[in-house]
């Protein structure tokens, strides 16, 4: 089987449990969710959840069928090809030293992070973008040694009209 | 008017007469209101039986069947019938009582957070937290449930609720934008598979539960006979076609007529139907119909594709597509080609018609199954378990007319041959039911005697008695060693005092022609009554074994026709 990445977007009524349906039937199925997002969308009572998946072609076809059964899911597009993809993620860092916190502001402008807190041994730093970048932005101050990461997961909407 | 009064009320527009049930502490208030209303309520005795009788009484008229449990315990007990009917596609409403909103979660006494656990098997569920919203609800419950591809709904009703007055009783649907099931083929499809079938020298159709659930028994018949294809049938398709008509095969799979099983792969066009190509059905994927064109027409577009490659699929239901089909067939001839392969195929089929006569004791399990077809008539329904005595009844018993053959295909539920047989005589009261079982699974369920009796519901139950849990002995047998592993269930209960012991006739029967009389007379009679037949303890052959190709039986196939 070829596990090939998929970015899903899905409209779906904003209801208690419809995350648990539709995680549930990915679990069911045998896939592991990378990662599931979920807030408003344009229209009200329907939420958008972007999910983001490994998965070989008839599974994802099967999977995305029986999605379209539950009532409380509007539409489905698999958006993997023409999405624009960002997550947002915070990053606590450690400062050993003086150098350590001009290197990472300059890391930090580079980026185009924000830095949201400063104390003498930390700073709390906000990162959007793609996976890469996050995981790039991640290497470099991995050797001053990272107290926490949380990522939001990603999240997509399809270029164009 | 209060929430519980709002139920039956709704019911009661719904056209519901009966349901089926069970109260407990969190269904106080529903029952309280239900002791003046205008509604019979039969008392089954274990929530399991309650939802398999509206699982049976859905089966047998087409009509939603509707069961009641309370909370916790009592909902959970309904969880194997909720997935029965889950699995075969059969409209049942589970309606649960739930604890008060506000105790919701503190895990008070006999909560279980039902809505959670039947997620994954039923087709929808609601749980009003607002008496007002209960109307809406019901209906909606009903128009889900019975339409598209049919399933269960479960309904949690929070006590309170139950309780609570409404400002209004609005009835209206709930809208459901992400709700809108495909029922009109593509008539591009259809007119593709117009074409193929034209093409092809040797058509043969697969006949599922899906043409029985549409209604389309009339345009299969119509279909199969202006093709002249000879029609196959899943398990749940048994009385899709008069399976004594000549066209008619019997039902393919793993406990397969051996005239299904060595055609299919020789055909060069399948036709299914409202099929879901279960494992159970096909065998081994990759030599089932290796080079056979396949179109598939099925209400869910999510079985298409998901088991068998299809070469041409049409999303729609059945009735709408085959009377489309039929229509783009007209002046249709079947060619030479054709007629000579659904000959050979006539022919094949009286060839090799399974064996049926024996005059043994202990009695042949064949041989009761023919008694029982001698005296049934085609509007007779006949239930079964699972089991071995599920796989005689389906591949020795023709069915003649849809919703007269009711069995639990997809989950295989043990006990479930005499619940949903009360139900389908509550369905229809004036065709004899019948329910064919085991020793094993009429245990399960043998408590429901005192349901029969009390309420006179003149089911007669068959129990095979052969003391084993004969399936998967014989599994065991041909495929474990002969380990026989807590498959020999002993020599209790004495099923005739058993019954007897609820105020229920029995008869135990062993000799060749008792089956017949006894069962003759208890259709005569019109009660309750329990048919215990001892039979030979022997294997439910030929099968597939697992990973087996259709064509590749195991276990002499007996026929009739060798019969001295």
């Amino acid at each position: 089987m070829d596990l090939e990445y998929h970015v899903i977007s899905t409209l779906v009524e904003d209801k208690p449990g419809v995350l648990q349906k539709v995680a549930g039937l990915f679990n069911r199925r045998g896939f592991n969710i990378d990662s599931i997002t979920v807030g408003n969308s344009e229209i009200d009572g329907l939420s958008r959840m972007v999910i983001s998946v490994h998965a070989d072609k008839t599974g994802l076809e099967q999977v995305t069928k029986q999605l379209n059964k539950l009532v409380d899911v509007i539409k489905i597009k698999d958006i993997t090809k023409t999405a624009v993809k960002r997550e947002l993620c915070l990053i606590k860092v450690n400062i050993p030293n003086e150098k350590a916190r001009a290197e990472i502001m300059q890391y930090t402008n580079i980026f185009r992070a924000k830095i949201l807190d400063v104390t003498e041994e930390t700073l709390v730093i906000e990162l959007t973008g793609d996976k890469k970048k996050i995981n790039a932005f991640i290497s470099l101050v991995e050797n001053y040694g990272i107290k926490r990461i949380a990522r939001t997961g990603l999240t997509a909407m399809a270029r164009g009209v | 008017m209060r929430g519980g009064e709002a139920i039956i009320e709704s019911l009661k527009n719904m056209g519901v007469k009966t349901i089926f049930g069970y109260p407990g502490g969190q269904t106080i208030p529903f029952y309280d209101m239900l002791y003046d209303a205008e509604m019979d309520h039969i008392l089954v005795r274990h929530e399991q039986c309650a939802a398999h009788a509206a699982d049976g009484y859905a089966r047998a008229s087409g009509r939603v069947g509707v069961c009641v449990a309370t909370s916790g315990p009592g909902a959970t007990n309904l969880v194997t019938g909720i997935a029965t009917a889950y699995m075969d596609s059969s409209p049942i409403i589970a309606i649960t009582g739930q604890v008060p909103t506000h105790l919701i979660g503190n895990d008070a006494f006999q909560e279980a957070d039902i809505i959670g656990i039947t997620m994954p098997i039923v087709k929808h569920s609601y749980q009003p937290k607002d008496p007002d919203l209960i109307p809406s609800m019901i209906k909606s419950s009903f128009e889900i449930a019975a339409s598209g591809r049919p399933g269960p709904i479960l309904i949690d009703v929070p006590k309170e609720v139950q309780e609570g007055e409404l400002t209004k009783f609005d009835d209206s649907l709930i809208e459901t934008p992400g709700y809108n099931p495909t029922t009109k083929g593509n008539i591009r499809q259809i007119k593709k598979a117009r074409d193929l079938i034209k093409q092809a020298k040797r058509p043969i159709i697969l006949a599922g539960a899906g043409v029985i659930i549409s209604n389309a028994c009339c345009e299969l018949k119509k279909l199969a006979y202006t093709i002249n294809a000879p029609v196959m049938t899943s398990l749940l398709g048994k009385g899709a076609i008069d399976e004594t008509d000549d066209l008619a095969l019997g039902m393919l799979g793993m406990h397969g007529r051996k005239v299904s099983n060595d055609s299919v792969n020789e055909a060069d066009l399948l036709i299914a139907i409202g099929v879901r190509f279960s494992d159970r059905t096909t065998g081994r994927l990759d030599s089932f119909v290796p080079d056979t064109k396949v179109i598939h027409i099925d209400i869910d577009p999510a079985e298409i594709g998901k088991n068998v490659p299809v070469d041409l699929p049409i999303v729609g239901d059945a009735r709408n597509v085959l009377a489309s089909l039929n229509k783009t067939l007209e002046g249709y001839n079947a060619s030479d080609d054709v007629n000579k392969w659904t000959d050979m195929i006539k022919q094949r089929k009286q060839d090799l018609l399974p064996r049926v006569t024996y005059d043994d004791v202990p009695l042949k399990p064949q041989s009761v199954i023919k008694e029982i077809a001698e005296v049934l008539t085609p509007e007779s329904i006949l239930t079964t378990d699972v089991g071995q005595n599920q796989m005689w009844a389906a591949h020795f018993y023709d069915t003649q007319r849809p919703r007269k053959f009711i069995s639990s295909g997809g989950l295989g539920t043990m006990g479930f041959g005499f619940p949903s047989a009360i139900g389908a005589k509550v369905a229809c009261p004036d065709d004899p039911v019948v329910s064919i079982n085991g020793d094993g699974g009429f245990l399960m369920v043998c408590q429901e005697l005192a349901t029969v009796r009390e309420y006179d519901i003149p089911v007669i139950a068959i129990v095979l008695e052969n003391r084993t849990l004969g399936m998967v002995y014989q599994w065991q047998s041909l495929l474990y060693n002969n380990r026989h592993s807590q498959t020999l269930i002993g020599n209790s209960p004495d099923f005739v005092k058993l019954a007897e012991s609820f105020g229920v006739n029995a008869v135990r029967i062993t000799k060749p022609g008792e089956t017949k009389e006894a069962l003759g007379k208890a259709i005569k009679d019109n009660e309750p009554i329990l048919l215990n037949v001892v039979i030979d303890s022997e294997e439910a052959l030929p099968m597939l074994p697992p990973g087996a190709g259709i064509n590749e039986m195991i276990g002499e196939y007996k026929l009739e026709k060798d019969v001295i």
